[in-house]
């Protein structure tokens, strides 16, 4: 494998990592823009471990995923309280607390950044994806998924069916914020270096935007945007300059004419349904 | 639990938004194993009154009693595992979603906490629950729709998911608001023999809030008439089609007499 592709494949299973990350919440209707201070918890918090206290890679890892969870769990309450643009508003501000609490600490080299010296090769991160695909996958085939989908679709509903809204919208943040916490110790680790800089705002818009873009109603969702957008742009380096306004341009007419992202979770039923639920309803709600 | 006992009771049961008294001091109990009908014109409270037992609305004044246990202050959320389920006067099921996924969260409140969360009710073919959920929407003559999107479905269909979600919470109570609104004359007659066979053949208790007269005088033994958030009337179908307060609340006081159920429909 070249180093090329080697590096292409590296980061598109990083992106997917973060991008189940960004999913979990958005599933529970909860728009996270603080994605990217949960990758850097995750980032440091597991290079921290694995300079200091000789702990493998692979452990401080999942463990750096744990740390990220924790802060999700400590501060969604006040967060969560949030609703709509006022929610992305905390999240965002959330994201840029951790940057700048990062850029203070200098422990890990404030803004110069912090160099990791365990080295983990592209197997290593493509079974941290396909093991967070995979967790996804089974927890949304049961009825987490399924309450999670009412949540949030009907709140209202969701409560008088006896569903506690609010333990399901934190366990999906907090679930959200461990991968894309793991997502950040896979970065770190493998680019040697984490500075608090890569942790802003562009990351987390990009990482929601593979989400809404791959579809938010199915677990493939995250799995197809991510790739997209990771390999879209090489696909068009033919023109230098061009390629990502020419990448814009794709992305917005998808979303013009698939605004509820490529894939849908009803995809698979439909090749099978037969033509009683073709009929179309005539009390559109 | 005795037989007797009224499965539902409201004591003098006040809901006020602002200025306006939409149930005031409202009392009424809902007998056991039967069909209640809440009737009433326009705004008199009727889904109120569902708001406020399934708990969606904080009562004012008053208390409402589950099989004698006071639930006045219990959690909206809490209701559900202790027996009262309901349906929408608007269709409020997830579109996009099959039937089978649908129904199955009208079970949650049987198979919850952490082992039910984690039930694999979407990757085990066999899986208890999901044969459930599956045999109940037969049950419903719902089968060959269990994989399609509810969105699609005609209204009708909508509905009758909605119903099968309310049944999995296995409810000892259903509220039901206008399950006949929008039903053609067949489908109101099939959803009233299937009502009538639920509460024989389950025992369950139904609070029914309908305008079809007909329907009502058929399936329930009992009528409870609201206007302005009070109680006017209450006795058997025929005795409210009789009642002079009943005439006059639905058509006005000029009114000549008219059989109710032209109105009602």
């Amino acid at each position: 494998m070249s180093g090329y592709v080697e590096g292409i494949l590296v980061l598109l299973a990083i992106n997917v990592v973060f991008a189940y990350g960004a999913f979990l919440p958005i599933a529970a209707g909860q728009l996270n823009l603080g994605i990217a201070g949960f990758a850097a918890i995750g980032g440091y918090v597991s290079a921290l471990l694995s300079n200091n206290a000789v702990v493998p890679a692979p452990v401080a890892i999942p463990v750096g995923g744990l740390a990220a969870a924790m802060v999700a769990l400590a501060v969604a309450a006040p967060v969560l309280r949030t609703r709509g643009i006022y929610l992305a508003l905390a999240t965002f501000a959330l994201g840029e607390i951790v940057r700048a609490a990062i850029l203070n600490i200098e422990m890990v080299g404030g803004a110069a950044g912090y160099p990791v010296a365990a080295f983990i090769r592209f197997p290593t991160i493509a079974a941290f994806a396909a093991g967070v695909a995979l967790v996804v996958w089974l927890l949304f085939a049961t009825r987490f998924g399924i309450a999670i989908t009412a949540v949030h679709d009907d709140e209202r509903v969701a409560d008088l069916m006896g569903l506690n809204v609010r333990a399901f919208q934190i366990a999906a943040f907090a679930l959200g914020a461990g991968f894309a916490g793991i997502g950040g110790g896979l970065y770190a680790h493998h680019f040697s270096y984490v500075e608090a800089q890569y942790f802003g705002i562009t990351l987390s818009i990009s990482i929601v935007l593979y989400v809404l873009f791959g579809g938010t109603r199915s677990v493939l969702g995250p799995l197809l945007g991510a790739t997209i957008f990771t390999l879209l742009p090489e696909l068009l380096r033919g023109s230098a300059q061009w390629r990502y306004v020419l990448f814009a341009g794709i992305v917005i007419v998808v979303m013009v004419l698939r605004p509820q992202g490529l894939v849908t979770g009803m995809q698979m039923p439909r090749l099978f349904r037969d033509d009683g639920a073709r009929l179309r309803t005539g009390q559109a709600q | 639990m005795k037989s007797t006992m009224p499965i539902l009771t409201l004591e003098k049961v006040s809901k006020r938004f602002g200025g306006l008294h939409v149930v005031d001091d409202l009392s009424f109990c809902v007998p056991r194993a039967a069909c209640t009908a809440l009737i009433g014109p326009n705004g008199a409270g009727k889904t109120t009154v569902f708001n406020l037992v399934t708990g969606v609305y904080a009562i004012d004044a008053g208390r409402v009693l589950l099989d004698g246990k006071d639930m006045s202050t219990m959690a909206s959320r809490q209701r559900i595992y202790h027996g009262i389920a309901r349906n929408f006067q608007n269709i409020r099921l997830m579109p996009h979603r099959s039937a089978l996924e649908n129904v199955l969260v009208g079970q949650h409140c049987r198979n919850s906490g952490l082992r039910g969360v984690l039930q694999p009710v979407n990757l085990i073919p066999r899986n208890r629950w999901r044969e459930e959920a599956r045999a109940a929407l037969a049950d419903s003559g719902l089968a060959q729709y269990e994989r399609a999107a509810v969105g699609g479905l005609p209204y009708g269909l909508q509905k009758r998911v909605e119903l099968v979600r309310a049944l999995l919470a296995k409810p000892r109570l259903l509220l039901l608001d206008e399950p006949a609104a929008g039903l053609n004359p067949r489908e109101t007659d099939e959803l009233q023999e299937r009502l009538s066979v639920l509460r024989r053949e389950r025992g369950i208790s139904m609070l029914i809030v309908e305008h079809d007269m007909n329907f009502v005088g058929a399936l329930c033994a009992h009528v409870i008439v609201l206007n302005f958030g009070r109680r006017i009337a209450e006795g058997t179908p025929d005795q409210i089609r009789d009642d002079p307060l009943v005439r006059e609340a639905y058509l006005g006081v000029d009114a000549k007499p008219r059989p109710l159920e032209r109105h009602a429909s």
